[in-house]
């Protein structure tokens, strides 16, 4: 032990730390956000057979590209974990590397998402074109904004710890990042079970 | 490409007198405020020591200032209603037409839930919940503040349809498919929607940051069974917020995406299925009316027990039935549309689970009784107002166990006896418990206590008014009265009607008491000066510091060793002398809030008029902001020992 | 100026003070979770096109391996474990999660309900096609 006297439980050890604080904070606000995913998920879920006579699930959906968007969000996850091992270490090079593999299999997740998108339009299958797919968009789409949203904050945080190193407030702001981003890919879990591989089966 | 998208000249509403009049009004007031600031050189101090205040005590004041105004203009609301309705029976037209009426019904409920309500219920978390729990601040302070901006957004975005364009003609939850584009195709839904998401959002925040700061910070000792109970149930009510909050997001998110983008999700045509929209809508709406009521419960908890001297009967089972609220609320919702069609055996679950909620309000009740008795009870206006909500609650609650029961639903939803019911309960319940706080916690904020004459005149007029306004509306929905008409033909209800409009006014000689009170007080402020910083022999750990108490809250955090913490001190004779000052880290005033604020403003009429250029520079404009921030050196401002001291030591020496 | 700290943040391996002897540990913890991540993930794709599975059960089959893959993440990425120092983050995890169930499956069951009781063409027909 460190030579702390009294152990008192900590529910009576008076205010936490602001690591714990933030790191709390940010917590709860994920769970409200996963929350918000939930009410799209559940309108997705009562919308997903509603086609107004148009394409569904099993035409337009493709297996292989969503395996690569799911292998590439995983990996940026198992990236975002060892950038976190650099930053609890404190070194800049390794943290800028691992951040640039997790920035990069984003994008990669984002591009090929895109691309599926770009197509689905192109044959007609709009969001405009049913309920279902306005919920197909809504709900995908959703998770793509707030993982553009996270390759954003990435790179504002590697221009943080480019200006102003390691310091605390910098560290707890990398540590409610990567919260951010594993919480993106559980999300990711419940999408492509939900919407691809139980919406291809039809 | 026009430049400025929907918006042209013919969006101010010249041909609408009422209309006019009330912006004229609202316009006057706001730049008469402006230049009296002015010319009094106020500028400066409003702005480092308000706009961009992160204590959350300014914030909380400056909340429950926005309530108080917002009141104004949702009583106004109200007024209008019971004059149309009180004279358009029979043939009678009345002065409002049915367009005008209908905002005037929509503007009044969303004005006086999400503008009145919520901020008043925030504001008092806001300024008593740290100093409950022996702390300096919350837990995010900017956030505090940003919370508090983007409320005002919300608010300032709704009096700006009152003025430009119009606002939405849907009910305050503006179900589709009359909230469709085909069926509104006007601006008035798309401000309401902003308006909503813009605040909403700040509301999440809020609930982010004071469950965060209810877990994880409080003074050293203070488990969670020596909390003070208004501290449980603002907790209940933040946790609720969490939850249910996002839920509003995103159903609003959806009908602007059927709005503006064309998606299919509440439409007509593409399969859209309407009822989602009400299930959605109400999974939030009912957890809201719950993070409305349960920090007033809270207030009456803490009223009660300091007005009669005794500890809160029941703590343990007061903190067991606002958890088991809490979670029950969540298992409701389905009660505000039975009528929609689902079968019995959904209608009756919900029905049973909704009954099931009244118990452990039940126990709170006979709790508050129970600190009564035996004890020797002040009759001070808090007070009054404590005992008045009991009454009327009950009632309320009593005709929701009714409405509870579906085949009884089935005559009376939508009815006015829906209306009289949740009336009963905001008002008896929420509005009586926010005054009771205010005038509880007026001179901890301001170092004077309010006129008490002034204040029980405002509760005798709140009182009766509300039942001569409200009762009649029981036995009006009884009769078949639907809510929402802008005229009748069924001249048996036009008496009753009438009475309610008289009652309108008593209530509006209610508000004027409050008005009057406040403007007394600070007049004969020096007479009523709290000097002690303990004007009601309070037992919780705010009354042990000055009035107002300064930026930091407490010399040294409290060593708790019990609940009722600050009773437990005066009576151990406590001389709570700290051995040593020591130098105060407070977090530092940031604009940030103000200026994001202003951004949303920004985006959020932009959005509206479909002016998209504007929209990206406000979007772009808050997220510069925010990066300012984040590369901010100076993020706190230490408070050097030898003023800590100094102020303590003058509150410490007593009245001079 | 150390502080004992009976709570973790959530996203928190372990306390920075400790952090230099356990980087290895944290490297294998954080593998250990992709390889079998990808496990999981690859028997969901396989399930989802096998006709080696009964047709019906393979829906109920995804859900458990989704949870599984969830499980997997919240425990070897973000470190949620059910130890004295993470139960406020578990609680409010199981908070969470009481929420997303109540709306996502109150819903569904209302919806479905409403939908049975309507005269009009289904809007919400959940059968999957024979």
């Amino acid at each position: 032990m460190h030579g702390e006297t009294a152990m008192l439980p900590d529910t009576e050890a008076g205010p936490a730390s602001r690591r714990i604080i933030v790191g709390y904070g940010f917590w709860i606000f994920l769970l409200s956000d996963i929350v918000m995913f939930s009410a799209i998920f559940a309108t997705y879920a009562v919308l997903s057979r509603a086609t107004a006579g148009g394409p569904g699930g099993p035409e337009l959906f493709n297996q292989v590209s969503v395996a690569i968007e799911t292998g590439s969000l995983l990996l940026s996850s198992y990236a975002c974990g060892l950038m976190s091992l650099a930053i609890g270490a404190e070194r800049q090079a390794p943290t800028y590397l691992a951040a640039a593999f997790t920035f990069a299999l984003g994008a990669l997740f984002l591009g090929l998402e895109l691309r599926e998108f770009a197509g689905m339009i192109a044959r007609g299958a709009t969001p405009q074109r049913s309920a279902f797919l306005s919920a197909f968009f809504t709900l995908v789409g959703c998770h793509g904004a707030h993982v553009t949203a996270g390759l954003l904050w990435l790179i504002i945080m590697m221009a943080q710890v480019a200006t102003k190193g390691f310091s605390p407030i910098v560290c707890r702001r990398l540590l409610c990042f990567s919260l951010f981003w594993h919480a993106l890919d559980i999300i990711w879990v419940g999408i492509f079970t939900v919407v691809y591989l139980i919406g291809i089966r039809g | 490409m026009n430049l400025l998208g929907k918006l042209s000249w013919s969006a101010i509403p010249i041909h609408e007198p009422i209309d006019m009049i009330a912006s004229g009004l609202m316009i006057f007031a706001v730049i008469a405020i402006l230049i009296w600031i002015t010319a009094r050189g106020h500028w400066p101090y409003l702005w480092n020591e308000w706009l961009t205040s992160v204590d959350h005590k300014r914030i909380g004041v400056m909340y429950c200032v926005l309530a108080l105004v917002m009141l104004l203009r949702g009583f106004t609301d109200a007024l209008m209603m019971r004059s149309q309705q009180a004279f358009a029976a029979g043939g009678s037209h009345g002065y409002l037409p049915p367009e005008h009426y209908d905002q005037v019904f929509s503007a009044h409920g969303t004005i006086m839930i999400f503008f009145m309500a919520m901020p008043f219920v925030i504001g008092l978390m806001n300024f008593a919940v740290p100093l409950q729990l022996g702390i300096r601040d919350v837990a995010f302070p900017t956030l505090n503040s940003v919370s508090l901006w983007l409320t005002a957004s919300g608010v300032l975005l709704t009096n700006m349809s009152l003025v430009v364009g119009e606002f939405a003609r849907t009910g305050w939850l503006a179900y589709p498919p009359l909230s469709e584009l085909r069926f509104s195709p006007g601006v008035g839904v798309d401000y309401y929607l902003w308006a909503l998401q813009i605040s909403g959002a700040g509301s999440l925040m809020t609930g982010i940051n004071f469950t965060t700061t209810i877990l994880k910070m409080r003074a050293p000792g203070m488990g969670y069974m020596r909390m003070p109970v208004f501290c449980w149930t603002s907790l209940a009510a933040n946790l609720l917020i969490v939850a249910a909050f996002p839920v509003l997001t995103a159903t609003f998110a959806m009908l602007l995406l059927d709005r503006y983008l064309g998606f299919h999700f509440f439409t007509a045509e593409g399969q859209g299925n309407q009822m989602m929209y009400v299930n959605l809508i109400w999974v939030w709406g009912h957890p809201e009316v719950y993070i409305l009521v349960l920090p007033a419960f809270g207030i009456f908890s803490e009223v009660i027990a300091t007005f009669s001297g005794k500890p809160l009967f029941g703590y343990r089972s007061m903190v067991a039935a606002t958890m088991a609220i809490c979670i029950l609320s969540f298992i409701v919702w389905l009660h505000h549309f039975f009528t929609m069609g689902a079968g019995a055996n959904v209608n009756g679950f919900f029905g049973v689970m909704t009954m099931i909620i009244a118990v452990p309000t039940g126990v709170k009740i006979y709790n508050w009784l129970f600190t009564m008795y035996g004890g020797r009870v002040r009759f001070t206006a808090p007070i009054l107002w404590s005992l008045g909500f009991m009454v009327t609650f009950v009632i309320g609650g009593m005709t929701g166990v009714l409405l509870a029961v579906p085949p009884a639903d089935f005559q009376l939803h939508n009815s006015l006896f829906l209306i009289a019911h949740f009336h009963n309960v905001i008002i008896g319940g929420v509005f009586f418990g926010a005054v009771a706080g205010y005038m509880y916690w007026f001179p901890k904020a301001f170092g004077f206590t309010l006129d008490e004459r002034w204040g029980k005149a405002a509760f005798w007029c709140w009182f009766i008014g509300f039942y001569l306004a409200f009762m009649p509306l029981y036995a009006l929905g009884l009769m078949g009265m639907t809510r929402r008409m802008e005229r009748y033909d069924v001249p048996q209800w036009q008496p009753w009607l009438i009475v309610a409009a008289i009652g309108a006014v008593v209530i509006l000689a209610g508000i004027i008491c409050l008005i009057v009170q406040l403007v007394v007080s600070i007049r004969t402020r020096e007479e009523r000066r709290d000097l002690t910083g303990d004007p009601w022999n309070g037992r919780t750990l705010e009354w042990s510091t000055p009035s107002p108490p300064p930026p930091w809250n407490f010399p040294t955090l409290p060593r708790v060793t019990a609940k009722d913490a600050f009773w437990v001190m005066k009576n151990a004779r406590q001389g709570v002398q700290p051995r040593a000052y020591e130098p105060i880290e407070m977090p530092a005033n940031t604009a940030t809030g103000f200026i994001t604020a202003f951004f949303a403003v920004v985006t959020g009429f932009a959005l509206i008029w479909h002016i998209w250029w504007m929209a990206g520079v406000g979007l772009i404009g808050a997220f510069v902001t925010i990066l300012v921030f984040a590369w901010r050196e100076e993020n706190e401002l230490e408070v050097a020992a030898a003023e800590v001291a100094r102020v303590d030591r003058s509150y410490r020496a007593g009245p001079a | 100026m150390s502080v004992i700290e009976n709570q973790h943040a959530p996203g928190e391996q372990i306390p920075i003070l400790e952090r230099e002897a356990g980087r290895f540990s944290g490297f294998l913890t954080y593998t250990t979770g992709l390889v079998l991540a990808v496990i999981l993930t690859a028997t969901s794709f396989w399930a989802a096109n096998t006709t080696l599975l009964w047709a019906p059960g393979v829906p109920l089959g995804l859900a458990v391996l989704a949870i599984a893959q969830m499980g997997i993440h919240l425990v070897f990425f973000l470190h949620i474990t059910t130890g004295p120092d993470n139960t406020n983050n578990v609680l409010a995890l199981a908070f969470g999660l009481l929420i997303v169930t109540l709306v996502v499956a109150g819903s569904l069951w209302i919806m479905a309900n409403l939908n049975d009781n309507m005269l009009m063409p289904d809007l919400m027909n959940l059968q999957t096609q024979p």
